[in-house]
């Protein structure tokens, strides 16, 4: 990015333009660029693949009718939203009213500032990384927050505060998480994390060591809950609050609101793949440049959308849970099996300052055999609803 | 569930979402319930439905009598017939057949005194419209010479099948109960 910036200064584009102008206006530029070329569309789609994956999870077809299978159907509730009456109610804090699905959308595209799509592809190799993440993510609940007060409604601030204690909560065993990371590699960088891991599973950090393993799902888990996903949609449970935070919200507003809680299921994903799984890293194929840059953000694509497939998954499966238990969970397991997990990863890189490749191989040996395991249960679950007829199976993704 | 203290907690929490996951994922790879109406039906919706479903009512102009005991049977009066008598010829001319399927509930009503089993239900249930005025069935366009039942039975052979199916019509109406071993069949 600077080097191409650098070399358009030197051809002489922008004489007399300050350096650092020329800069932030490239970041705009490109960023803007990122947003509306890879962000929107990537919630968006995100928005109809739930939609599918849930449909069809629950014995549905879901939305098959906009383009073909129903592809388009995001664009045509976009467009829809877009055109609606953006209502601001009379006893509303107009102007917090008005601000805050900006802030909220800020939060997640801020992100993408630092999620890395191969070597090359990344907007700024922060140094902090991981930090900023973690920090331009915190602006969210801001976000939240004010649309919960500004609406004036009861149901819209009992979201926004549940929302706050919720991600503030569980701010810290997704901190924590980080932190066995950021203890094996003693950097922040996204890049430089993603360096520190290789391209065989054995060598990603979940197998680095037990601590690790354990800390990717608490990491996955608060996550989720960062993200006002279910089983933790507390904020939005339309069987006790309407919408939440969003019950006032209408049009072009409402569809911000959304199209961030789309978009940070992916940011979720990236994450993950970043911290966990190995980011972009890819064996050494090609010498292109350009090929071997497709193919690492066809592999970081890949890893993190398994997890926005999964997380819709587990929104498909697991009921929401009660505030106490949400607090529960947080505070009397996810923290402390988080500081567990830190405290572990130290002591483990005492005693293995280069890591046990044999506890590696042995790890992923386990996960494997627990997905093997889990895939005999499916077979059993889809056998035993054989018996009671309409259990064919349908493996087609098509309706 | 008893008490399985912190570690058993975890434990099963594990355990439960697995075996979730497990369920929610065979459901993922089955063939959906869903019947994709109107357009991915292997047959017309209308044509799989019972001989004795109650969709928009129909009137066989070719076999009323003009008897009126529909109208007179309508809880609602969405039915409304008029008859004269031809002074000339001295039958009776129907003028006028209405059913306003907007106001029609569907009770079936109407069908069960038919002597000939001309008025009755059908299959079809589709009749949305943008308004109610277009939902009044008007089934006589110019005056109908009623239907007179013949000593000796039937004998014209473009009315004896209507006759035919409308009497079935009724027959199944008034003993719903022929068709109970199938009913229980379908209950057990």
């Amino acid at each position: 990015m600077q080097e191409f910036l650098d070399s358009l200064i030197n051809q002489g584009y922008f004489a007399g333009v300050p350096r650092d102008v020329v800069y932030a206006g490239g970041m705009i530029v490109f960023g803007a660029i990122v947003v509306l070329v890879f962000v929107l569309n990537v919630a968006g789609v995100s928005t109809w693949v739930e939609r599918r994956v849930w449909a069809r999870i629950q014995s549905r077809v879901g939305p098959n009718r906009v383009g073909p299978q129903g592809i388009l159907q995001w664009l045509a509730d976009g467009i829809k939203l877009i055109m609606k009456e953006d209502v601001v109610p009379t006893a509303a804090d107009r102007p917090l009213f008005l601000l805050a699905p900006y802030i909220v959308m800020m939060g997640f595209v801020g992100t993408f500032v630092v999620l890395p799509f191969g070597s090359r592809l990344v907007i700024a190799d922060m140094n902090v990384g991981i930090l900023y993440v973690t920090a331009v993510t915190a602006l969210v609940v801001v976000g939240i927050l004010m649309a919960g007060w500004a609406s004036n409604n009861k149901w819209s601030l009992i979201g926004g505060i549940r929302s706050a204690a919720q991600i503030v909560s569980y701010e810290i065993p997704n901190g924590l998480s980080i932190f066995p990371i950021v203890l094996l590699t003693g950097t922040l960088s996204m890049q430089g994390i993603i360096k520190a891991q290789g391209w065989a599973p054995w060598n990603w950090f979940i197998f680095a060591n037990p601590f690790t393993f354990a800390a990717f799902f608490i990491f996955f888990t608060s996550a989720l809950a960062e993200g006002n996903r279910t089983p933790f949609d507390l904020p939005e449970a339309e069987s006790e609050l309407v919408a939440g935070f969003v019950t006032e919200y209408s049009g072009v507003r409402y569809l911000m609101f959304f199209m961030a809680e789309w978009g940070n299921l992916y940011v979720i994903g990236a994450v993950v793949t970043t911290l966990f799984l190995g980011g972009w890293q890819i064996p050494h194929v090609t010498d292109s440049v350009v090929l071997s840059a497709i193919l690492e953000f066809v592999t970081f694509f890949v890893k993190s959308y398994f997890w926005v497939l999964v997380a819709m998954w587990v929104r498909a499966t697991l009921p929401r849970t009660r505030v106490d238990q949400l607090m529960a969970v947080c505070w009397k397991y996810l923290v402390p099996i988080a500081f567990v997990n830190l405290l572990g990863t130290a002591a483990w890189m005492i005693v293995w300052p280069q890591g046990n490749r044999p506890v590696r191989f042995i790890m992923l040996l386990i996960a494997l055999g627990t997905v093997g395991y889990f895939f005999r249960r499916v077979a059993y679950h889809t056998r035993r609803a054989g018996v009671r007829a309409h259990g064919e199976l349908y493996l087609s993704p098509l309706s | 569930m008893k008490h399985r203290g912190y570690l058993g907690n975890i434990v099963d929490t594990a355990k439960t979402v697995f075996e979730g996951m497990a369920v929610t994922f065979s459901h993922l790879i089955r063939k959906p319930f869903t019947i994709q109406y109107p357009d991915r039906t292997a047959l017309r919706v209308q044509d799989t439905l019972p001989f004795r479903y109650r969709g928009i009512l129909e009137v066989d102009l070719e076999i009323c009598t003009g008897c009126l005991a529909c109208e007179r049977a309508c809880p609602i009066d969405c039915i409304v017939i008029d008859v004269v008598k031809d002074k000339q010829t001295r039958e009776m001319l129907m003028t006028r057949f209405d059913i306003d399927m907007a106001k029609c509930m569907y009770c079936g009503l109407c069908s069960e005194p038919c002597p000939t089993g001309a008025i009755h239900h059908t299959p079809e249930f589709e009749g949305s419209d943008y308004s109610l005025e277009s939902l009044i069935r008007r089934f006589i366009k110019e005056p109908v010479v009623t239907y007179k039942p013949k000593k000796g039975g039937e004998d014209d052979p473009e009315i004896l099948p209507l006759l035919d199916r409308g009497m079935r019509y009724v027959e199944e109406f008034a003993s719903p109960e022929g068709k109970k071993p199938e009913a229980e069949e379908e209950a057990a």
